[in-house]
């Protein structure tokens, strides 16, 4: 396989994703094989012993996350990927990297649940990601692809931001974006440089002891820590919101929807403005920090939001938080790796329209 | 607060003080505690080879959590079982530093069986310092993997019962078999001759950590006075009548042993 530098390939959403890592200076991958995201860890452990970096995979996620908090001790540029059922054996492992401080890349790569569920996609980890996932108040950034273009863009930007932050930073892709192929164009090599951090374990060599650890004893200090992340969580959320917008500016119905089903709602829009329905979509690409300005403000001149979702209703839940009563928050959903059609998305605007408004809140 | 101590002796020798691979943290471990013994012995070496700058070491969860305050050099405080998964990271990206994993038997045999056995296996190499006491001593003195047959402890009050709660884990002679070990022995710091021999064998394993053939591995059978309820003297004939019958000292397998 050629690997020249910026140039247009078609290929898997995984593929993509393991080949942006080489690009943008990936150190060590550590993985376990799951569907549906074995590609990543297929393809770079092809590709990284004739490139550059370590590749390994581990015996199970619980060892791959544990890895990954050393490496990425170590000073390393580290990722690790997974779906559903790994990343929660991987929460544990992710408080400790959130608490440690440890910048890293995870990638969810979505399949449908709970339990053992489908291999199909799902969105059904919003929560998991958006909200911790493991034990104790952490965040994770977490970045919202919805091609496989961005499948490979993220990269760079996930690592830009976990670094920038020490944070860990998730990508949270689904099974049908990880497997479908498309165009993807790919910056150059070497084109996201990266120095080994002050901090890391790396031996002591002319300097201080480094050391890692999330173990605070004293209360007092256990409470400084918290309110230390505390404000680095404000921080981010007051600099790295990012959404994109469609066809809002008149609208009186405004989608909502993260990743694939956003490209459905795209669709659906278009149906609607066809059928002379001001309709149009936001879509948040940072999940946290979530876009809840535009939400706000949207809230305050439109008359609904629907917000579409492969799951029970995650997210719905945020975009009510941000629209604050303003406007009603409806919801459309599909669950167990079953995907909308934008005709099923616009037959539930055409109800949600026919209905009158209430001219009060709760008054029939 | 060392240095201070050695200016007052004017005029005198100072013919021993402690490694400066030690900080001057004050250990939180109990009096007759084989932990601090084993953090010296194994500070002393990496002074006295000279390798302090170059070496990371992994603390586990478990009593010794908080070696990271007491070793004087780069470390990372993992999660519970999880500290050779996290010395494989470590290694993996800085394959030309000494790296080592320190933990319990709880840590090691019971939770982080699956990293412990896996690391070894892929024949990372480290090196894994494995403290067995046969108890869970942070957590307040509950039954471990290894505790001894008809052992009492805080889960097992009428002693540890085979038929109920399995077999003490020999996990030393398991790993032992892996192609993956380089060297596994068993060492013990309750006199001054084992504590004699440990050293050595802390001087083999980070020489032959150097030569990238695998996975270094020494049991410390030691004591837990607070755990098993005994002075710190009584463990000490506790170690040599019930322990060391269990878990024999010496090497278990050695570099002449491999055949890579």
């Amino acid at each position: 396989m050629e690997t020249k530098n910026t140039e247009i390939r078609l290929m898997k959403g995984n593929e993509a994703l393991a080949e942006a890592a080489i690009r943008a200076g990936l150190d060590a991958y550590f993985g376990y094989p799951i569907t549906p995201q074995s590609e990543v860890l297929e393809y770079l452990t092809e590709q990284i012993p004739k490139r550059r970096g370590v590749v390994l995979q581990a015996e199970s996620e619980v060892a791959s996350i544990n890895m990954i908090y050393g490496a990425a001790g170590a000073g390393a540029r580290v990722m690790t990927s997974s779906s559903s059922p790994g990343m929660s054996l991987m929460q544990e492992g992710i408080s400790y990297i959130a608490a440690a401080e440890l910048p890293c890349l995870l990638v969810n790569v979505v399949r449908g649940g709970p339990g053992l569920g489908t291999i199909q996609p799902s969105q059904g980890d919003y929560f998991q990601a958006t909200k911790g996932g493991g034990h104790g108040d952490y965040r994770l950034i977490v970045l919202a692809p919805s091609s496989v273009q961005e499948m490979c863009d993220f990269v760079f930007d996930g690592f830009k931001l976990a670094e920038k932050y020490r944070n860990p930073t998730m990508i949270l892709s689904d099974g049908a974006l990880g497997q479908m192929m498309e165009k993807v164009e790919f910056p150059e090599e070497g084109s996201l440089p990266h120095q080994v951090p002050a901090w890391a374990t790396t031996g002591k060599k002319g300097r201080e002891r480094n050391f890692i650890t999330s173990l605070h004893m004293e209360p007092e200090q256990m409470e400084e820590i918290n309110l230390h992340l505390q404000r680095k969580y404000k921080t981010i959320e007051e600099n790295e919101v990012r959404y994109e917008t469609f066809e809002v500016e008149d609208a009186e119905i405004v989608l909502v929807a993260f990743g694939l089903p956003a490209r459905i709602c795209q669709k659906t829009v278009e149906l609607a403005r066809e059928k002379g329905i001001k309709a149009g979509l936001v879509r948040p690409i940072t999940l946290f920090p979530f876009p809840k300005k535009i939400l706000s403000d949207l809230s305050k001149k439109i008359d609904h939001f629907l917000v579409v979702e492969l799951n029970a209703g995650q997210m719905v839940e945020d975009v009510m938080l941000a629209a604050n009563g303003n406007c009603p928050v409806h919801f459309k959903g599909r669950m167990g790796g079953m995907i909308m059609q934008p005709e099923d998305v616009l037959e539930e605007i055409e109800k949600i329209v026919e209905q009158p408004i209430p001219l009060v809140a709760g008054q029939e | 607060m060392l240095e201070d101590t050695v200016l007052e002796l004017d005029g005198m020798q100072c013919v021993y003080q402690k490694p400066s691979t030690l900080t001057d943290d004050y250990m939180h471990y109990c009096p007759g505690c084989g932990h601090a013994v084993a953090h010296k012995i194994l500070m002393e070496v990496v002074e006295e080879m000279g390798i302090q700058e170059d070496i990371i070491g992994v603390a586990p969860v478990g009593c010794s959590v908080f070696a990271y305050n007491y070793m004087n050099i780069d470390m990372q405080e993992a999660a519970h079982g999880r500290a050779s998964a996290v010395a494989t990271g470590i290694r993996r990206v800085l394959p030309e530093k000494y790296v080592f994993s320190y933990q319990g038997d709880g840590d090691l045999a019971a939770i982080g069986t699956a990293e412990t056995i896996h690391t070894i296996n892929r024949g990372e190499n480290i090196l894994i310092v494995f403290i067995n006491n046969g108890i869970y001593g942070m957590t307040g003195g509950q039954m471990a993997p290894t505790s001894l047959f008809g052992q009492k402890t805080s889960t097992s009050p009428y002693g540890r019962d085979i038929e109920h709660n399995g077999y003490p884990l020999k996990i030393t002679e398991l790993i032992a078999h892996l192609p993956g070990a380089y060297y596994v022995t068993r060492q013990a710091v309750h006199t001054p001759n084992t504590v004699r021999k440990f050293k050595k064998s802390l001087k083999n394993a980070f020489e032959y950590q150097k030569l990238k053939k695998g996975t270094c591995f020494i049991e410390v059978v030691s004591n837990c006075p607070s755990g098993w309820k005994m002075t710190p003297k009584e463990t000490l004939t506790y170690i040599e009548e019930k322990m060391l019958p269990e878990y024999p000292l010496g090497d278990l397998k050695v570099p002449t042993q491999n055949k890579n």
